[in-house]
């Protein structure tokens, strides 16, 4: 049977482990840092001289970590498009925005083991040759703010942060950032923007790749929180070591958010790749099962913006076989191996690893109206398409649930969604018609039922 | 008399939505904290959200003695600071509650009874479960909104209250925390 891998989640929970810095010190804390920041230039095979920080960013593409905020980019490569040569400083900002809808993962790291967090952030800012660091924490986490900041100023008087760090010479202040209720601010550059003290809006790429043109138009780095605390264990472990947890393209732990019909909703970290869909939702030790008498429905794999499987799909998915050739395997939703390629290959994706599990006694209309109305409330309103567009969805979607559906709806939205989607500034286009057009294929014949028992009762055909 | 036209209201300015506080003195204990925040970024204008937070802790929500304030600090123009109000949804540009209770609708919470909660905080305020955005007893004690996920999904359905945060709801624990409430002076 499958297991839990904590790695990250190590001593969150434990009886007796506190978020103070003497626990986390007791713990082994901030040895990795004292490991990275004594790395001793290194000579190449081929004459080249690498610095240590050099050295920890290829560690950190070696070991093939992947973001964990929901885009799933490879860290090492995005740590490698930093404009080094502009002369501009470099910073690095934490999202701990985590809002996108079924996520709160990174509640537990913020608020239980906030040095992991700082170590992780240390050593990558060193490793990037930032001098400036926020995190970017939503305004709905107001302990977690006041907890990081006694952490800051913990980490402050150990040596850990702030001048000479352990007298390496190298000098790093992080401070903390609160937002203000925007889901926008997660996308890494509205965060930017409301960074800058403006609206969210986020900004257009090209040329606005935060690494190049970031904060203040300086080259940054945006990760995610449970990211930049695996940069702590790359350390630790070492890149190899480290790449053998999890499966190949999917290297690493990762922290699933289970919510919805299951017995034991919760956070849970696995290796990625190496535990199902299936087992996570019916795992004794995941996520129990579904409530008695009851069967699946639906799944949301990765947060509320990923499209949603159907119960009972069957996915074709390409496996190298034995003799090392790719084979077409016929895969069930239940076997879907939760990794970032496999829900990827099936047609959704592993988003934020929020996975939303729905019982037959959801109305599926119903659920996509719930998801739409948050949509609408939350799209900044730069994009005509999407600030339109989001709020037609959801009226439309208001009106099927109480009493006013027609027959075409169901085209409605469809339409009304693909014309959103690759229209629009930033990412939350795709977020907010994806949900409305993977509900309306998958379950179409519930939204037009709707259409046609409404109809019926008040006698109009359109 | 005839009605104005579309265009000829440009003499009268719009309204500013944010109400007036008579009792907006700012500390010294404020004025160290803002300049410490300002000292945080390389240019005032970042401290912006920080400021705003302050001033809703002390004061319960964003005046426009509040915005001229910060207006001054971070030499911003008024409009700069006032979009914010208006966009993101924490600031309040009118007094809430004493309680503010947060109640949040996101899918995880809605499965989870949000809002049946929702409809028994209203009914025991004698507030209306159907109207939109922010609304306030009579009696200025408690104010119940909306919100969206709360990143606690797990623990459906959750609850803010002020910056308490409470998970797994059940009305009967909500009818509790209104006694506890009603028993704190205000
Ligand atoms: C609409 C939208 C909302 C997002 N919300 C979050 C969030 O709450 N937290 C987060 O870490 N990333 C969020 N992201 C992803 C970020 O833009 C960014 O890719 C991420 O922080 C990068 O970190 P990573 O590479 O470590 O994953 C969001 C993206 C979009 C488009
Ligand atoms: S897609 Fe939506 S949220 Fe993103 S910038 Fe455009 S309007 Fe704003
Ligand atoms: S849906 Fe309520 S906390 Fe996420």
């Amino acid at each position: 049977m499958p297991q839990e891998f904590r790695l990250i989640l190590k001593n969150i929970d434990q009886p007796g482990y506190t978020n103070d810095i003497e626990c986390y010190l007791r713990h082994g804390g901030y040895e990795a840092l004292k490991q990275a920041i004594v790395l001793k230039p290194k000579a190449l095979p081929d004459g080249k001289i690498q610095t240590g920080p050099e050295q920890i960013r290829d560690e950190v593409k070696a070991s093939g970590l992947r973001g964990r905020g929901g885009a799933g980019f490879s860290a090492g490569l995005k740590w490698s498009f930093v404009d080094r040569r502009s002369g501009k400083p470099i910073y690095l900002i934490c999202n701990a925005d985590e809002s996108e809808p079924g996520t709160f993962k990174d509640r537990q790291i913020l608020h239980k083991d906030p040095h992991q967090l700082i170590e992780g952030m240390v050593i990558s800012c060193y490793a990037n040759d930032v001098k400036l660091a926020y995190i970017y924490v939503r305004g709905e986490f107001p302990d977690a703010a006041r907890i990081l900041k006694k952490a800051l100023a913990d980490a402050r008087a150990q040596g850990f942060l702030g001048k000479n760090i352990l007298g390496s010479g190298y000098d790093l202040e992080i401070f903390i950032h609160r937002g203000a209720g925007a889901y926008i601010c997660g996308e890494e550059t509205g965060l930017i923007e409301s960074l800058e003290g403006k609206r969210a809006y986020p900004r257009i790429k090209p040329p606005y790749f935060p690494a190049i043109l970031g904060l203040y138009m300086c080259p940054t780095i945006v990760n995610n929180v449970e990211t930049l605390c695996h940069v702590r264990h790359i350390i630790t472990l070492g890149a190899a070591k480290y790449a053998q947890l999890g499966t190949p393209n999917n290297t690493g732990t990762r922290i699933v958010s289970l919510s919805g019909h299951v017995k034991r909703p919760g956070y849970y970290e696995i290796e990625v790749g190496k535990v199902s869909l299936g087992q996570l939702i019916n795992g004794a030790n995941f996520g129990g099962g579904l409530r008695d008498g009851r069967s699946l429905k639906a799944i949301i794999p990765g947060g509320s913006s990923s499209k949603v499987f159907r119960a009972g799909e069957k996915f074709k998915l390409k496996r190298k076989g034995a003799d090392g050739q790719m084979v077409t395997v016929d895969v069930d939703l239940l076997d879907l191996p939760y990794d970032f390629d496999s829900l990827q290959a099936a047609g959704s994706m592993s988003g934020s690893s929020a996975v939303i599990v729905l019982d037959d006694s959801t109305d599926i209309v119903k659920a996509l109206a719930n998801l739409s109305e948050f949509y609408a409330h939350e799209s900044c309103g730069q994009c005509t398409p999407c600030r339109e567009g989001s709020l037609w969805m959801s009226k439309a979607l208001h009106r099927m649930t109480h009493g006013g559906a027609r027959k075409q709806d169901a085209d409605y939205l469809i339409k009304t969604a693909t014309n959103i989607q690759g229209r629009t500034i930033c990412a939350f286009g795709e977020a907010c018609a994806w949900p409305v057009i993977s509900f309306i294929n998958k379950f179409r014949e519930e939204f037009e039922a709707k259409g046609e028992a409404d109809e019926a009762k008040s006698g109009t055909s359109h | 008399m005839s009605e104005p036209t579309e265009f000829s209201s440009a003499s009268k300015p719009t309204a500013n939505p944010l109400a007036h506080d008579a009792h907006f003195v700012v500390s010294a204990e404020l004025e160290a904290e803002a300049s410490e925040l300002i000292s945080h970024y390389p240019e005032k204008r970042s401290a912006v959200l920080m400021l705003l937070h302050e001033v809703q802790e002390r004061f319960g929500y964003i005046s426009q003695e509040a915005v001229a304030w910060i207006v001054a600090k971070l030499e911003m123009q008024p409009i700069h600071v006032l979009e914010l109000v208006t966009f993101y949804p924490m600031f309040r540009q009118q007094p809430a509650g004493q309680f503010q209770v947060k109640i949040c609708r996101t899918l995880s919470c809605a499965l989870g009874g949000a809002y049946e909660l929702h409809h028994h905080f209203c009914s025991r305020l004698g507030l209306d479960d159907q109207a939109h955005g922010i609304q306030t007893s009579k009696d200025g004690k408690f104010s119940v909104e909306f919100v969206e996920c709360l990143a606690s999904c797990g623990t459906a359905p959750v609850v803010m209250v002020n910056e308490d945060f409470r998970e797994g709801v059940t009305t009967q624990q909500a009818d509790e925390m209104m006694a506890q409430c009603r028993k704190t002076k205000g």
